[in-house]
């Protein structure tokens, strides 16, 4: 076997068994690894009706067969159950060392089923695999914990864990790796935590075997050069990171203000942006597994919320910043460094606290339960605490804006799709990124199909992000490459530098499998598709694939795209057609046959 | 005509964040950049903004514009 390692594990909690099973090579063929084979697996094992909480549902870890490997940027695994925000198809994806240490000791995947009776961790050992008592790590922060296990077991080992968000079911916990890298949406973190499984511990010695050798080392070769002589790859999110999004989108005048309740533009953007953290706070790049890129920061923080972490990315910046209106970097990355060490969704939490923000300074949510008001950095990092704990009016909090938005009547505050909450991107200026939104698989994301990409900064053409015309087209394409990505195992940020024919050339010289480009994109499709399977049928609908009502009818209130809603209900159509989907979302019989789905 | 001039990320350094400029009517945003010292090979992949609208070298400015300049970057 080449690129994969031919062999997963399934750990089976309630009885503690663990097994050993052969990788089901034509499922990987046909759904390449990490997101792909992990929904593929899913869908077929598990009932979409399942409750996410319940020992019924299952949570699996996998790799893609360039994990590990000296692919671009291949250190990407993906975890994937039913999320718990929201009940989608979750596949969360983060990167770190955790997903090759996994193939380095010799697995492609672990299945996890059941419920442990009492807290465990898994210890993976090269082919040594044992479940081991948790206890004593109950409790404890993701830092705490990942120091302790590293002291149980050995230095080297790379571990995924739950902070005590996923202890306590916060819908929005996720789950850490190597103390700061996040498998960060859809509450995959509360799953673990209903499983009692506090933690996945790996040390790995081995290798990865790759088909071609010299082909393999000619296709690495191609494609760092040219992520290394691109202006964005080689040199631009190395220095400023992701955060430089603050003073473009600000310009733009898509930076989400005030719950999206403003327009688009945070007059206290400089003081947030990538710029001021470079000048300020920035002590030095960081980069994943295998990653020439290094976008990610450590941050120092001097004054009063002092404290040296990583992060924070635009996502949390603009949320913990212009979506609560807070205008101190150091409190936004002191909120970002909490979120780290609980182990909960940034975006996620600082977005339903906006939420509640935006709702308690209407008076819909009383001052006797809420302490929030715009711009209040104090109290919001004090409730980022107490969500992960459940504490007072953090125990609201935790059940994400949808649920809290419902509880006191009113949905349509929260900004969400799917009963995700939406991204630091307003799309009454980006047409083609409402699209995404609405049409994403696991509900708000813009990692998904990141149309930002061409309607803001020109890559790979240059799109007017007010324009609907060719959007759904190029969204399928986004959506259909990013799921190819996702599944060998790379980092999304590699299509800023290479395109599909590096990406494949990358493939088959590491498998051996023998496909072309466009079969290869075509494979995006079907997990896509598979995706959209899943959702169909735990329930969802075309009236799923929806927006927020103020996106769609309250117009842009001021700057560039003043008076623009998302003209969803003229593209929505489009995109099904183009997808080969009925005029309810429901993919033909006839592309079921060209996607050789068979379920 | 007067064109308030915003710079972005290492285009700041040795020259300013923002600043009021004065040009000749009909000046484009190559012109500007030349003028800048910014040179045009580096900013063919950059991102230009009128007024929050995404514009070309060829672009021309009008009295009162704000015209953003950011080299190439990205983020997600």
């Amino acid at each position: 076997m080449y690129g994969w390692t031919g062999k997963i594990l399934r750990v089976n909690l309630t009885d503690g068994t663990i097994s050993k099973e052969p990788l089901p090579i034509n499922d990987a063929q046909d759904f390449i690894g990490a997101r792909g084979l992990g929904t593929k697996i899913f869908f077929d094992e598990v009932d979409a009706a399942v409750d996410p909480l319940s020992e019924e549902n299952k949570i699996i870890f996998m790799t893609g067969p360039l994990t590990g490997t000296l692919a671009t940027s291949g250190g990407r695994y993906n975890v994937v159950t039913k999320g718990v925000l929201n009940g989608t198809i979750a596949a969360s994806n983060s990167g770190g060392m955790f997903g090759p240490e996994l193939k380095f000791a010799g697995w492609d995947g672990i299945i996890f089923e059941g419920k442990a009776p009492q807290p465990v961790y898994l210890w993976i050992h090269n082919d040594e695999v044992e479940l081991r008592p948790a206890q004593e790590l109950w409790g404890k922060t993701v830092f705490e914990t990942t120091d302790m296990l590293k002291a149980a077991t050995d230095e080297e080992s790379k571990i995924a864990c739950i902070g005590p968000a996923g202890e306590n079911l916060v819908k929005f916990a996720n789950i850490m790796n190597e103390y700061n890298r996040a498998a960060g949406r859809s509450g995959v973190g509360a799953v673990m935590g209903s499983k009692n499984l506090k933690a996945v511990v790996v040390r790995g010695t081995k290798g990865i075997k790759v088909a071609d050798p010299q082909g393999f080392w000619n296709a690495i070769t191609k494609a760092r050069t040219m992520l290394k002589e691109h202006p964005v790859t080689g040199a631009g999110l190395a220095a400023y990171g992701t955060n430089i999004l603050v003073n473009i989108l600000n310009v733009h005048g898509g930076l989400p203000v005030k719950n999206f309740s403003e327009a688009a533009i945070f007059p206290h953007a400089e003081s947030i942006s990538g710029e001021h953290q470079a000048e300020h706070n920035l002590v030095r790049n960081k980069g994943c597994f295998g990653c020439l890129i290094g976008c990610g920061r450590v941050s120092n923080n001097k004054g009063k919320y002092k404290g040296i972490g990583e992060g924070p990315e635009y996502e949390a910046t603009w949320a913990f910043g212009a979506d609560c209106y807070v205008d101190d970097f150091e409190a936004i990355s002191k909120a970002n460094f909490l979120c780290n060490e609980l182990g909960q969704d940034s975006i996620s939490m600082a977005t339903t606290l906006a939420c509640a923000i935006e709702m308690t300074e209407k008076g819909i949510i009383p001052r006797s339960k809420s302490p929030l008001s715009w711009g209040d950095a104090d109290t919001i990092i004090e409730m980022v605490q107490k969500t992960a704990y459940r504490e007072g009016f953090g125990d609201e909090l935790a059940e994400g804006s949808y649920r809290l938005a419902e509880k006191y009547g009113h949905p349509e505050y929260s900004m969400s799709s799917k009963k995700q909450e939406l991204p630091a991107y307003d799309p009454r200026g980006q047409q083609g990124i409402g699209l995404n939104y609405a049409t994403s698989n696991r509900g708000g994301c813009h990692v998904r199909g990141y149309m930002t990409s061409p309607e803001i900064l020109g890559i790979p053409v240059q799109l007017d992000p007010d324009a609907t015309e060719g959007k759904p087209e190029m969204l399928k394409i986004f959506q259909d490459l990013t799921a190819l990505v996702d599944s060998c195992g790379l980092c999304l940020f590699t299509t800023f530098g290479i395109g599909l024919p590096e990406i494949a050339e990358q493939y088959r010289t590491a498998t051996g499998v023998q496909i072309t480009d466009e079969d290869l994109l075509k494979a995006g499709e079907r997990i896509w598709n598979i995706e959209r399977l899943f959702n169909l049928r735990a329930g969802f609908t075309k009236a799923d694939d929806t927006l927020p009502e103020r996106l769609l009818k309250e117009p842009m209130k001021d700057g560039p795209h003043k008076g623009r809603v998302v003209e969803l209900d003229t593209m929505l159509p489009i995109y099904y057609q183009i997808r080969g989907w009925d005029e309810n979302g429901v993919p033909t019989a006839e592309k079921m046959h060209d996607l050789n789905l068979v379920v | 005509m007067k064109i308030t001039v915003k710079l972005f990320a290492y285009l700041r350094q040795g020259r300013f964040k923002s600043m009021d400029m004065e040009f000749a009517d009909g000046t484009s945003i190559g012109q500007v950049l030349d003028n800048l010292s910014i040179p045009r090979q580096e900013m063919q992949l950059g991102i230009l903004f009128i007024n929050g609208k995404h514009a070309k070298f060829d672009s021309v400015l009008q009295d009162g514009d704000t015209l953003a300049i950011f080299p190439p970057v990205a983020g997600g």
